[in-house]
């Protein structure tokens, strides 16, 4: 018997797994872009690194 | 004799299942009012942040979906309404339910902070904690006022779109949940009415069943006037203009009338003719609600893009 014989239970769970498998894929982008969004709007990180705050700097004129 | 269940290939949970679990058609409400208290709030969002978290709401939505399905399961069981859902029916296990709900609520919850902020994400979990524990598990098969009470599970996500926004609440989200709230009851009621023998069965103490029809069919009625003036305060509040005010008009007088309506008829009226009217009462809440919230985006829009609507007087 070949042993890449598929099981019938993964038969049965295909649509399923499809289903994860996309779900998983759709979360991923997801956070990746709430990171590149998060970014963008730079106000939640800017407290967090070691480097000045730009919001504290003097405005030179 | 050989116990077929032994020898029978387990029954795969279908991905339609899991999702029934998740009470779409309330999911489609949730985001739906959701994505509405967002549009209104005063400042802007980026849409990745608001896409992201109108899911994380939905997703926590369904999990309390679900989580209500673990725990009703000997009532659904009862009722023609819901004995076809995965619990009742045997297709998924009440176990499977009650992991899933509790997976995607904590997820959803989790989510939403990292995205948005910390007060949406507690509004979100009060909300799901409101709905499976306070409803569900304590006021549902306890008190007439079920409907009432609980009916607020269905009015925080208005507040938690807002939040999600402005990190903040006013009054005007305040009094979307407040239409919600009020509009929550005769929505109901005029599906119990309909429904009566079935709660009866189920043994869940509808006001149709503790009170009589009679009762219920007054208490439509004065739920119904009293979102008269909540409709008002919106129209002249800073979320409010004229199309709002045309709106509130149309949607409130169509809705007192169809109240009225069913106020002034008994049992008999209702078997002559298959409970039509209160069933249009069901599906003239459901547009009643839909069109007034769409009203309010819309009208938010032209808040931003439309200068005239600076004259509008608010009174507050």
């Amino acid at each position: 018997m070949a042993i890449s014989k598929e099981h019938e239970l993964h038969a049965r769970r295909k649509s399923r797994n499809i289903f994860v498998s996309l779900a998983l894929v759709a979360f991923v982008i997801l956070v990746f872009a709430i990171t590149i969004a998060k970014f963008q709007d730079g106000q939640l990180i800017e407290g967090f690194d070691h480097s000045y705050r730009a919001t504290l700097l003097k405005v030179e004129e | 004799m050989v116990d077929s269940t032994v020898i029978s290939k387990p029954q795969e949970v279908k991905i339609s299942e899991v999702l029934e679990l998740l009470k779409p058609r309330v999911m489609s409400l949730v985001i739906f009012t959701a994505f509405i208290g967002m549009i209104i709030a005063p400042m802007g969002i980026n849409p990745v942040l608001a896409f992201a978290s109108l899911v994380f709401i939905a997703i926590g939505a369904g999990g309390s979906g679900a989580l209500n399905m673990w725990w009703d399961e000997d009532v659904d069981r009862l009722m023609n309404r819901t004995r076809n859902r995965p619990v009742p029916a045997g297709t998924v296990s009440g176990e499977d339910a009650r992991l899933l709900g509790l997976w995607c609520s904590g997820f959803a919850i989790l989510m939403l902070a990292l995205t948005a902020n910390f007060l949406a994400a507690g509004i979100l979990a009060f909300t799901i904690f409101f709905y499976v524990v306070v409803y569900t598990m304590f006021l549902k098969r306890r008190t007439a006022q079920n409907i009432v009470i609980g009916g607020a599970a269905g009015a925080f996500p208005p507040l938690i779109g807002w939040a999600s926004v402005t990190n903040g609440i006013a009054l005007e989200p305040i009094l979307l949940f407040m239409v919600v709230f009020l509009w929550t009851p005769p929505h109901f009621w005029a599906l119990a009415l309909v429904t009566k023998e079935e709660y009866s069965l189920a043994k869940v103490p509808m006001l149709t069943v503790t009170r009589g029809e009679k009762v219920t069919r007054r208490y439509i009625f004065w739920y119904s006037i009293s979102l008269i003036p909540i409709c008002l305060l919106i129209a002249f509040s800073s979320i409010g203009g004229p199309l709002t005010l045309g709106l509130v008009i149309v949607l409130n007088i169509m809705f007192v009338l169809a109240s009225h309506q069913v106020m002034t008829r008994d049992a008999d009226d209702s078997a002559r003719d298959n409970y039509n009217r209160e069933k249009n009462l069901f599906r003239l809440s459901i547009w009643y609600l839909f069109v007034m919230f769409a009203g309010l985006g819309v009208e938010s829009m032209l808040h931003t893009f439309y200068e005239p609507y600076l004259v509008w007087p608010e009174l507050f």
